[in-house]
Parts: structure tokens; sequence; C-alpha cells
């Protein structure tokens, strides 16, 4: 009776201290060595996205920022993550505009809902090359419906556009609700982490993973930065 | 005693341990060296019609038919597998080109079976109906035992087809206004002979190029990849071409409208005899505009001739 009771005291502490002390950590990351420069995409093979782009936009594989930042990397809780089952309810949109995929990576959880809509005045069609999930490829003219879809394994799965050939996004499909992607030049930030130890992973396309581990103990934020080589072309 | 019996037994178990165990239990850094191992015929089923296979009857017709193309683990490096174009088939991934069933899904054990028969046009997959029908089958049990999906996965649902309307002149006209609307154009050109704007950046999902259809090649004998007749023509934009850049139409072409698609299709076989060809031919070559509420995109051709127009 007695260990029974020790162990729901326990318990309520553990709860509340998990809601009382929310760590976060926060980073930045960076690459070394010299990245691959963006290239100015040409669309004039398609006129109707040519014209929303009063300057020609640019390939976003590698996206830098200032002070060697690094954009368009996720980083998430690979191992501790304390609600690895949660699937939101929210779906997560992956949006055709002017010919490009907004936003060029996107995270989503397994099972997650997902929509893919059209903007443009012109026919894509969408072809994630999954691996582990099943690959299909879909048509979506203007003005159709979004279509629909969730992932049922995690899987980094680039997604392309065969009749638009420069159209490259990436589903980052995880097992977490918690993971950022980073922008601003390379920032992000991991909060509401109750206190544990954590793997933390970041990944770019190009540049492959990264891992640290991080002990959150309490209501505190933990710096935690990752640096990438740039690859070499 | 027996303390003393214990102990040794323990330090002996150590020691063997020791000297042979240790090096596997903490060997990360060293592969295991040497050929790679056969791979197991796991005990595999196809189901077509009245005939069963069993993947562990098609071993010998593997070994001395497909290995050379497909590979010994069935992941298309097979030693020829270089010199080939369009590369073969890639088994462990389990994505096929032809299938009645949607986009995403496996196919049936029928849908591989006609595979093999048939043969993949402007490929090097010969016509293997020098097969009988039951060894056709086993390998189609064979097919299996390269991806976990087959044990994992159900084939997906074939796709319902409405039963086939006339074929009329405005049917054709629809149809013409569809592979317009839809822009098939984009990759198979405005003529259907593979030509279109996004033709030549086409690659597979593997990364090799990969041509477009050309409807306008060939004469009577002018084939399509999964098969010659409406159905099949039918089946493959609504399922869509897995493993490659041709997608699936299901979710945006209506049934019956699907079928005037493929009315039109027919005509850009210039050199084909056809009913469609007959139709357009009485119409004396000329297709109607369609009238449609929504309007077709301008950058798509807009001549009311006979599309095609051969070499």
């Amino acid at each position: 009776m007695r260990a029974k009771q020790l162990l729901l005291t326990v318990l309520v502490l553990l709860v509340c201290s998990s809601l009382m002390f929310a760590g976060t950590v926060s980073g930045r990351v960076t690459y070394t060595g010299t990245p691959v420069k963006a290239k100015p995409i040409d669309m004039s093979k398609e006129p109707s996205c040519a014209k929303q782009h009063a300057t020609p936009v640019t390939t976003e594989t590698v996206v830098t920022g200032p002070n060697n930042g690094l954009e368009n990397v996720v980083v998430y809780i690979s191992s501790g993550a304390p609600d690895d089952s949660q699937v939101p309810s929210q779906a997560v949109t992956f949006e055709q505009k002017g010919c490009q995929y907004i936003p060029h990576v996107l995270v989503m959880h397994t099972n997650q809902e997902l929509k893919i809509v059209n903007d443009d005045q012109t026919s894509h069609n969408i072809h994630p090359l999954a691996k582990v999930n099943r690959e299909w490829n879909k048509s979506q003219p203007p003005g159709t419906p979004p279509i629909v879809d969730k992932y049922e394994k995690p899987e980094f799965i680039s997604v392309k556009c065969n009749v638009h050939p420069w159209m490259h996004g990436e589903f980052a499909v995880l097992t977490t609700n918690h993971y950022d992607v980073s922008k601003g030049g390379g920032d992000f930030k991991l909060p509401n982490l109750p206190p544990g130890k954590y793997t933390i992973t970041a990944w770019h396309e190009d540049y492959g993973t990264q891992t640290a581990d991080v002990t959150i103990t309490g209501n505190e934020t933990k710096e935690q930065n990752f640096t990438f080589k740039a690859k070499a072309y | 005693m027996r303390l003393i019996s214990a102990i040794l037994f323990i330090a002996m178990l150590e020691f063997a341990v020791a000297a042979g165990l240790t090096p596997l239990a903490c060997g990360q850094d060293v592969p295991d060296v040497g050929p790679k191992p056969p791979l197991a015929v796991k005990a595999m089923e196809s189901h077509i019609g009245d005939l069963t296979g069993h993947s562990a009857d098609a071993k010998n017709n593997y070994r001395r038919y497909c290995v050379g193309c497909h590979g010994e683990y069935g992941d298309s490096n097979g030693e020829n597998a270089i010199w080939l174009d369009p590369k073969p088939r890639d088994f462990s991934i389990a994505t096929f080109k032809c299938r009645s069933t949607p986009t995403g899904t496996l196919p049936t054990d029928e849908d591989l079976f006609k595979s093999i028969g048939r043969g993949f046009t402007n490929s090097n997959m010969p016509i293997w109906n020098t097969l009988g029908r039951q060894e056709r089958a086993d390998l189609v049990a064979y097919i299996k035992i390269f991806s976990p999906r087959w044990s994992n996965e159900k084939a997906g649902e074939p796709i319902k087809i409405p039963p086939e309307p006339p074929v009329t002149i405005e049917s054709i006209a629809h149809g013409k206004a569809l592979f317009t609307k839809l822009e098939c154009w984009k990759c198979h050109g405005p003529h259907g002979e593979g030509d279109g704007p996004s033709a030549a950046t086409l690659t597979d999902s593997k990364d090799n190029p990969i041509r477009p259809y050309n409807f306008a090649l060939g004469r009577d004998d002018s084939r399509f990849k999964c098969g010659s007749t409406n159905q099949d023509i039918y089946k493959i934009f609504m399922t869509g071409v897995d493993g490659t850049p041709m997608p699936s139409f299901a979710d945006v072409i209506q049934p019956n409208d699907a079928w005037d698609l493929v009315h039109f299709l027919r005509t850009l076989q210039v050199h084909r005899h056809s009913k469609e060809n007959e139709v357009l031919s009485a119409a004396h070559g000329v297709i109607p505009p369609y009238v449609d509420k929504t309007p077709a995109p301008t950058a798509a051709p807009a001549d009311n001739k006979t599309p095609g127009g051969g070499q």
C-alpha cells in the first residue's frame, strides 16, 4: 500500500516537473568550406510561372545566410522524444506556387495528413520518390482539389515535378513533433522539452546528418550548434 | 569443491568469450567480407486464374533467363544491366510500370503475368511467351522473393473501367481538348511524337534519362508498353506508370472523359489502322473544336488539323 502511494507521488511529481520545467534546445546550423552557389532557374518554358517572379528564383538545394548560416536543415529529436506516437490532427500543406514548392522542406509526423495544393495556372505532377514508403505519382491540373495523403513510415523523401524539372522539394516524415527547420541564417529552436536525455539529429538534403546528445535537467535553454562541411562540386 | 569448479567454469567461459566471441560481439568495424551469400528463395505464391505459381519452381528459369539483367538479388544489377536503356526493373523496391491498380500500390499477379508474356516495347525485355503459362506463373511468384512488400502489403484494388462508348468525332474532339488541358503535350508533344518542351529533361525515379512515348512511330505493329487494347491505354493514364515521370490522372479525369482521351490518343498513331482513324478520315481528317467551359491554355497547340502529320 505504501509502495503504491509512493509510486503515485513520484508519478505526480514527474508529471508536475515536466510541466513546470520545460527546457529548450536552441542553436545555429552553419557550414564550413565553400558551398555550391544557388543558380538562377530559367522558367521561360512555363511563362505563367516565369511572370510571377520579378527576379529569377534560385535553386534551393543549399540555402545559406549571413555568418555561414545554413538554412533548410531539419533539426529534430531522434530519440528520447516524449510524444513519439502523438499524431497532430492538423494537416501540413505543400504548396505549388510559381512553379516552386513552398516550403522547400516540409516536415510531418508519420500518419499526419498531408495536403498538396496547386496554385498555378499549369498542370504539375507530384512525384515523391519514396523508397521506404510507397512511391506514387499524380497529376494535378490547375483548379483541381488538393491531393490528400499520409506517410506511414519515417523517411526523407525527395519530391519532384517531372513536367518542370527545376521543381524539387523534400518531405521529412518523422516520428516526433519536436522539430524545427533552420531559417533566418541557420537558427533553430526546440522548445517544451521535459527533463531527460535526448539525441538531436540535424539533417540536410545535400550534406547528410549529424547528431548530438543533450540532457535537459530543468527549466533551461541549452545551446547546441551543428556545423556541416560544404560539399565541393 | 563446488565453488572451485564453478569459478573454473566461469573462467573458462570468459576465456572462450574473449577468444572467440568478442570480436563478433563488438565487431562493428569489421564488415562481413567475402562473396554476398545467395538469396534464400522464400516460399511465395502467385494466383492467375486457375494457375498457382510457386517461387521454388522458378529458381532455374530465373537463373537461366532473368538473372542476366535483373540480377541475382532482383535489384536490376545483372551483368548486362549497364548496357541497357531503359534499365531492367528493380524487383527489390517492388515498383512496377504496368498495373491495373492505382499509383503507389502493388500490381496484381495477373498484371505481372501479362508483363512477362507481353514483354516491354522499346526496351530489352523480350516477349517470354516461349515459356509455358505455369512457368510464367512461377516466375511471378519468384519476383516476390525480392521485396518484403509482398509479405506486408496486398495488391491494389484494380481500377474500374466502364464499358467503352462508341467512337465518334465528338468523342475524339473532347479527347483532344483533354490532351491540351491536362498538358499531356508538355512531354508527349503536340502531335504525340514524344517531343514536348519537357521531354528532354525527363528522368525516371533512379535518375536515368527516359523518353516519353512517341505515338506516331510504327504502323500496325505499333505497341504500347502495357498492352495494345483500348482498355490498356485507359489503364496507363489512370494508374500512371510508376517509377517513371508518367503520373496517374485517376483523380482528375472522369471515367467517360477518359474514354474520349483514349479515342484521341489512337488518332495520334497516324500510321495504324483503327476505328478511331476511320472515324477521323470520315470527318476529312479534321477534329472539330470542342466547346468547353474552361478555356484551354494559350500555349497549347490550337490547330484543328489532323494531329501527328507523320514523318
